[in-house]
């Protein structure tokens, strides 16, 4: 028991001491990345980036999830009973950032139609003032 | 044959105790997994924050730089791009070990290790909190951002800013630049708040805060500036590149979604930890008064108000991912 217990101490310790160095790694992609540190030595593209980023940061939440709330030691059947959903509300987060890009794409598309048909109504309200003037000048 | 009988019969004797709750298909307390199941449906809502923030955020031209926005340090002038709340972030992280401790000394009955761990897991979540207030009061205290005006914006095209007489200054800027609009009650300098990563801008700050400040007093339209009727300072500025190059625009609000996002998604989980440190105090407390010696039980009470703790560090580790570092 007691060796159980100086055993999953070392286990909390070690978790936190991964956490805490990966979270510092993320805040220096974050930073460098963009190239506000090292004059801009490691500018990066965003997609790299992102992708490492969000890579650390699975990381951490099985980290959490597996050590400090103990589910990677749980019955297999219940962690999957949890993870599933999780990696289908994870999966939804992306589908809809995808969703959010078709909405940017469509609305420019229609800021390109709207220019073109406010010209074309430009044109027609000048010819029919042409009209009306020329109406006018008749009368 | 007898022998298949028993079998079948004690087979059929097992299924009953099963279906009858005798033990536990997953090998853990009632407690346990209905908390468990109540961090599921705690998840389906923060996802549902999150899928909002994602689709709006990427149907939007352009998008506040976080390392822009969340650059302030209390005590300190300058920017400190993620330095703040890099610090909250560390705060949460270790309350979680803290909390991993105190469960552990509860599985070994000793209570006096569980309150002392579960008190430094309150003061985290209490410095976190006090963390965000502080952040909060920064940004609608301090820069005007409320949960439907966003003053931080970014440039689309390169461009040159004019000055008071509506000339154009040695202020140039490219496409991607932040800038934070101010109002005319917070001094209203015609300061230049350009994006710290480009070096042109840079120089320009320190020149245009050493040289002229203008002062608005009212609103109207000036040759440097628009000042609107809500005291906000529109700069005027010259296009210098793409289809609208030679345009003389004034700046715009950022997405206007920005504010009620940061707002919600972090006021929310704020929340969570709040309750969190109410309930800890609560069960530190209990524990303290022996309530859990009694029951034998490893204090089961302290796992799972353990279990709730990681998982308001586990959605701060998301949060942070889409608010500040992407």
């Amino acid at each position: 028991m007691s060796h159980d217990y100086e055993n999953s101490k070392k286990i909390a310790l070690k978790t936190i001491i991964v956490l805490a160095v990966v979270t510092v790694i993320e805040v220096l992609i974050a930073l460098s990345g963009k190239g506000y540190l090292f004059n801009g030595a490691l500018e990066m593209p965003w997609y790299i980036m992102n992708t490492m980023m969000i890579g650390f940061s699975l990381y951490k939440a099985y980290l959490i999830v597996g050590e400090f709330m103990h589910l990677a030691h749980e019955v297999r059947s219940m962690a999957m009973s949890i993870v599933l959903p999780m990696v289908l509300l994870f999966w939804a987060i992306v589908a809809f950032m995808y969703e959010g890009k078709t909405w940017k794409d469509y609305r420019e598309v229609i800021e390109v139609k709207d220019n073109l048909e406010s010209e074309n109504s430009i044109k027609t309200q000048g010819m029919l003032m042409t009209r009306e003037t020329k109406q006018l000048n008749e009368n | 044959m007898a022998e298949t009988i028993t079998t079948a019969h004690d087979t059929h004797q097992d299924e009953k105790d099963l279906w009858t709750g005798a033990q536990s298909p997953f090998k853990s307390s009632y407690g346990k997994i209905m908390m468990w199941y109540f961090l599921i449906s705690d998840a389906f809502t923060f996802a549902g924050f999150l899928i909002a923030y994602g689709a709006l955020r990427a149907s939007m031209p352009t998008w506040p730089l976080p390392d822009f926005v969340f650059r302030t340090f209390p005590g300190l002038d300058g920017h400190y791009p993620l330095l703040f709340v890099t610090l909250m972030t560390f705060v949460l992280l270790f309350s979680s070990f803290t909390m991993i401790r105190a469960v552990q000394e509860g599985h070994r009955e000793n209570k006096n290790g569980v309150v002392f761990w579960m008190f430094l897991t309150v003061l985290g979540g209490a410095g976190f909190l006090g963390c965000q207030a502080w952040e909060w009061a920064t940004l609608i205290g301090g820069e005007d951002m409320t949960v439907t005006v966003d003053p931080f914006g970014r440039h689309e095209a390169a461009g040159v800013y004019l000055d008071e007489a509506g000339h154009e200054s040695d202020e140039v800027f490219v496409a991607g630049d932040s800038y934070l609009m101010h109002t005319l009650g917070h001094g209203g300098e015609h300061t230049s708040e350009g994006d710290t990563h480009s070096q042109a801008g840079d120089a320009s700050h320190s020149d245009d805060t050493g040289g002229h400040a203008v002062t608005y007093e009212a609103a109207g339209d000036f040759p440097g500036a628009i000042v609107d009727d809500a005291g906000f300072i529109h700069r005027k500025y010259k296009v210098l590149e793409g289809p609208e190059s030679g345009v003389i625009k004034s700046e715009e609000f950022g997405p206007r979604a920005f504010g009620a996002l940061f707002f919600f998604i972090t006021g929310f989980h704020g929340f969570h930890v709040l309750s969190g440190v109410v309930f800890l105090l609560i069960i530190m407390l209990n524990v303290a008064g022996g309530l859990y010696v009694k029951r034998k039980n490893g204090y089961e009470m302290v796992e799972k108000i353990g279990l709730y703790w990681h998982f308001v560090d586990l959605v701060w580790v998301f949060v942070f991912l889409v608010f500040y570092l992407i």
